[in-house]
């Protein structure tokens, strides 16, 4: 084809074709860039404003500004939770590619020990994706310095300031105050059910046990917010506006932490629980439960051995025992059960019993305490020397069911509702409670001997000792019965209004007052001539009380060492009194587990309280402590 | 006599220069400058090194100008040969740079063997039709595509898909201005499209990702979609009249990645808008058409197809480079003239124009 042209019209045909081909071209090329113009059109003139709008989203970035946590303060202003700020070093682990080689390049700049790197370890496999972790807290000025100096060497890597929560007293009312530690899954469960999502953003730390649990949205404040620029690699360029954050509302409680601390160290390395209530308001002025822990440790990240010890310790430090630890209440049940019987009208307070130390029902002996009985007892005597054939024979007479009615009045077996979490039930036995208990029907059938011991707080009866406190509260406030709480009010923080947590009477119990009046004047003669009279010798003050030692009921699950099973089948040592007897400020309700009898082991914790609240005694020795722990 | 030297010089120096072709590059370059600035704010260092690469790139297109095409020639056949055994070389002791081969190391410093094929082929298969001028037959038309093949399958290889596809089109560019039958084109045309799915399964992972990617940018947002999703982000954002120079907030906060290189046309239409592309894409359009006009009027076969082949591959550069910062065409690593942050491209371009330039100004001299 090509050869068929002649030499000499080649040229010209080649000129000719090859410029048709350059115009063909040309033309190819004016309509690429037609087809580029309208490319550009259609992205910087239809769809414009999609692309601004996404322009505008990838450079601004809403930040999150934490506000402060509400501070946690005693009844008379001592600072329990409070907020510092410090530096932590945090790693983002999506933005650093080999955590391992990071993490050994910084300890090279800032000392990282093997427990931070554990930690970090265990925070990276509970952390949400994007957000950044601790590797060290509470840098010095000098490390912040240094670590500064060499940022360039770790992307991903950042000195942050947070805000840290610190307990100043320490393990003092941990089981009140309660502690905060990082948020996990469950955690955002919660905070999503409660529409708090968004002003959770930002947030790391949330309450786990006590009020700070109890009292979270209150304590958490009102999450800020700031407009900032951001580039690509997500670092925060300027900011465009902020809107400040709202911090969240103290806590004024009724717990006297002085008292508190007193109160704990009455136990010594002891295990047991005293709640102590302002029987006219139902504020609590100290709810121990020992042992106890220091809350400190869970602020940033809890330590792995430090978690072990404290969850695998026999003693269950962890354990709240005043709410959680379910008791027979052993005699401390008898004010309760004579109370009773005046009210149903089954005994008079001058009916006597001859007491033989004995009481036979069904075949089986039910024993009491005093060989060979105490004799003519009436029912101040029975309650002053702590007569149990008295109340064999009572409760015998009264009836499971009549029991029970009276003692679910003044709170048996029920929660108290008291502002902390978890609280028990206890037991508050009955034919019903029996029947929904077990499952076989012969174990189902209450016998009329299960009533007896019932009478002596033993047997079915389980109580935790608030409840025990709040009943004994009840007697000392003359059948008005309140709510135990923890919080006196609560301070806003913007307008520093304070809202009363009205003292809430629960019940008005229609008790007759010559019916209490025989019950305290029994409980002020145990306290001055009955089983606790040697605890309350020369106090300076009237006091009404009653001791109880109750069989051992060991804790669910507790594995004891073979070494303390001896100790541990030691009774339970019980105390409740009121004080002053004749307008009572104070009743409390004290446990000892395994402290053998209560007028030994319990009624002089309960005595030390009451030197301290109403005499502002401290115990022998603790001024000294006190000024040698005063940091 | 002083008179008379001062004309010869300014014969000598200036007169190879065409006019037109230089207003336009140093339009385009005061364009690249600029926004080499823009995308480079954070590292000022590379907006004076740019500033020198383009003057070493004008010296070039001066120096280049001064060649007649005649002299041009002698340069074909060694130039390629040195070119290929380059890439031979490349293939077998390459310095491997992100899992692919395309550098050479001179000890103090290293070379893109590839970079002098966009300039060699075309010169050689210019030279080699020239040769046969009169001549030309079938097998004319495959050597010249062997010639072609040869480096192309070596760059393609390395892998470098970017400048495979620049250094074929200028050798099809050749073939095709020099006469190739239409017959063969629509059979090649033909042949491709049945090769297609074929030459799908020789592409690398990566290459056909990128394919993929243009279909559907938003299946892969963090990955290979990224690119296209911010440039077009940028585009889009900068609206008929732009957002102002060094007020891109994609480019300054670094959301544009590649900006200084081959994403520079996200930058300048960011700031600048539609009306900056509009006069961007005009410049290109006029150099163009003027090196199409060179073409035109070039005086032997040579000069014809050399000039039309390295004028059209300008344009597939701006046309790819756009094309895939836009959105429409896959991501290829092609730098936009005058534009793009970087030397060796340059160089290349500009030895580009002032073959133009040379292939312009010498043709009187030719036809005397």
């Amino acid at each position: 084809m090509l050869g068929r042209h002649s030499r000499l019209d080649a040229p010209d045909r080649e000129l000719e074709r090859f410029r048709f081909r350059v115009g063909l071209a040309g033309f190819a090329v004016f309509v690429a860039f037609a087809l580029l113009a309208a490319r550009l059109f259609h992205l910087q003139v239809v769809q414009h404003d999609y692309y601004s709008t996404r322009a505008e989203d990838n450079r601004i970035s809403l930040v999150p500004i934490v506000p402060n946590r509400g501070v946690i303060l005693d009844r008379q202003w001592t600072v329990l939770a409070r907020n510092y700020s410090a530096f932590t070093l945090e790693i983002t682990p999506s933005r650093v590619e080999d955590l391992e080689a990071t993490i050994d390049g910084l300890s090279k700049v800032i000392e990282v020990l093997p427990k931070d790197r554990k930690r970090f370890r265990r925070l990276l496999e509970e952390s949400k994706t994007f957000e950044s972790l601790p590797i060290r807290t509470r840098l010095s000025e000098e490390e912040v310095a240094r670590f500064a100096a060499n940022r360039y060497l770790f992307p991903g890597v950042e000195v942050k300031a947070r805000l840290f929560r610190h307990y100043p007293e320490g393990a003092v009312g941990a089981h009140a105050i309660g502690y905060i530690s990082r948020i996990n899954k469950r955690d955002l469960e919660i905070i999503e059910e409660s529409e708090q999502t968004n002003n959770y953003k930002g947030t790391d730390h949330i309450g786990k046990s006590g009020l700070e649990q109890k009292y979270e949205f209150q304590l958490h404040g009102e999450t800020g917010y700031e407009q900032v620029e951001i580039d690509a690699g997500g670092r925060a360029v300027r900011s465009l506006s902020r809107t400040p954050p709202v911090p969240g509302n103290n806590l004024s409680l009724t717990l006297d932490i002085r008292l508190q601390e007193i109160a704990e160290k009455a136990f010594g390395d002891r295990r047991g629980a005293l709640v102590a209530i302002e029987p006219a308001t139902g504020g609590i002025l100290a709810l121990v439960s020992t042992p106890t822990f220091d809350p400190n440790l869970f602020v940033d990240g809890i330590r792995s051995d430090d978690w072990d010890q404290l969850n695998n310790s026999p003693d269950k430090p962890l354990l709240n025992r005043a709410l959680n630890g379910a008791y027979p209440p052993g005699s401390t049940f008898k004010p309760f059960m004579a109370l009773a019987a005046l009210e149903i009208g089954k005994r008079t307070p001058g009916q006597a019993i001859s007491d033989p130390g004995v009481f036979n029902f069904g075949g089986h002996q039910f024993r009491d305490d005093k060989k060979g009985g105490h004799g003519l007892v009436d029912m101040h005597k029975s309650i002053v020397v702590s007569c149990d054939t008295y109340y064999y024979l009572l409760a015998n007479d009264m009836g499971i069911d009549a029991i029970a009615r009276f003692m679910g009045q003044i709170g048996f077996g029920q929660r108290t509702g008291v502002d902390i979490e978890g609280e028990s039930p206890g037991v508050l036995p009955s034919p019903e409670w029996k029947k929904r208990r077990f499952r076989r029907p012969e174990q189902q059938k209450w016998f009329a001997g299960e009533t007896i011991s019932i009478g002596i707080g033993q047997g079915y009866n389980s109580y935790t000792p608030i409840q025990l406190a709040q009943a004994t509260a009840a007697i000392a406030n003359n059948g008005i019965m309140y709510r135990p709480h923890l919080v006196k009010y609560i301070t806003d923080s913007r307008t520093g209004e304070k809202t009363m947590i009205e003292p809430e009477p629960l019940r008005i119990l229609p008790w007759k007052r010559q019916n209490i009046e025989v019950i305290k004047k029994a409980m002020v003669g145990v306290n001055i001539s009955g089983t606790s009279a040697r605890a309350f010798a020369g106090a300076g003050y009237t006091s009404a009380g009653k001791t109880g030692t109750s069989q051992v009921f060991s804790l669910k699950g507790a594995e004891y060492k073979e070494s303390r099973v001896k100790k541990e089948l030691r009774d339970h040592a019980l105390f409740i009194a009121y004080a002053p007897a004749e307008a009572p400020t104070i009743a409390l309700a004290v446990l000892v587990e395994n402290g053998g009898f209560g007028a030994q082991a319990a009624a002089p914790i309960a005595r030390m309280v009451f030197d301290y609240y109403l005499l502002g005694k401290l115990p022998k020795g603790a001024a000294r402590e006190e000024n040698v722990e005063g940091d | 006599m002083a008179e008379q030297l001062a004309q010869r010089a300014w014969v000598r120096l200036v007169k190879p220069i065409d006019g037109v072709l230089l207003l336009l590059t140093l339009a385009l370059m005061a364009v690249g400058l600029t926004t080499v600035h823009s995308a480079t704010a954070d590292n000022s260092s590379r907006l004076l090194a740019q500033a020198m690469n383009m003057s070493v790139g004008l010296a070039v297109m001066w120096a280049v100008a001064q060649l007649p095409p005649q002299k041009l020639m002698r340069f074909a056949v060694p130039l390629y040969l040195a070119g290929v055994v380059l890439l031979i070389l490349v293939f077998f002791v390459g310095i491997k740079v992100n899992g692919a081969r395309r550098w050479l190391s001179l000890g103090f410093t290293r070379i893109q063997p590839s970079e002098i094929l966009k300039i060699a082929v075309p010169l050689m298969l210019a030279w080699y039709f020239h040769k046969h001028e009169a001549t030309l037959k079938a097998r004319h038309y495959a050597v010249a595509c062997l010639l072609l093949l040869v480096p192309f399958v070596l760059i393609a290889k390395q892998p470098d898909l970017g400048t495979a596809i620049l250094v074929g089109a200028a050798g099809f560019y050749v073939i095709f201005l020099g006469g190739l039958p239409w017959k063969v084109i629509v059979g090649l045309l033909a042949a491709g499209a049945a090769a297609a799915p074929f030459a799908w399964t020789m592409l690398h992972d990566y290459q056909r990702k990128r394919i993929l990617t243009l279909i559907d940018p938003s299946s892969d947002p963090l990955g290979a979609g990224y690119h296209i999703i911010q440039a077009t982000i940028a585009i889009g954002s900068g609206g008929s009249f732009g957002k102002g120079w060094l007020e891109g907030t994609q480019t300054h906060l670094e959301f544009i990645p590649e900006r200084h290189t081959d994403f520079i046309f996200a930058v300048y239409a960011e700031e600048r808008g539609l009306l900056g592309n509009a006069v961007l894409l005009l410049l290109y359009l006029l150099l163009i058409g003027r090196g199409l006009m060179i073409a035109a009027n070039a005086s032997t076969f040579f000069a014809r197809v050399l000039a039309g082949s390295i004028t059209l591959s300008l344009f597939t550069y701006v046309f790819v480079n756009v094309g895939m910062v836009s959105g429409i065409l896959p991501v290829v690593g092609v730098p936009l003239p005058y534009m793009s942050y970087g030397g060796t491209a340059l160089v290349t371009l500009s030895v580009g124009v002032g073959i133009l330039m040379s292939i312009q100004t010498h043709r009187m001299l030719v036809r005397q």
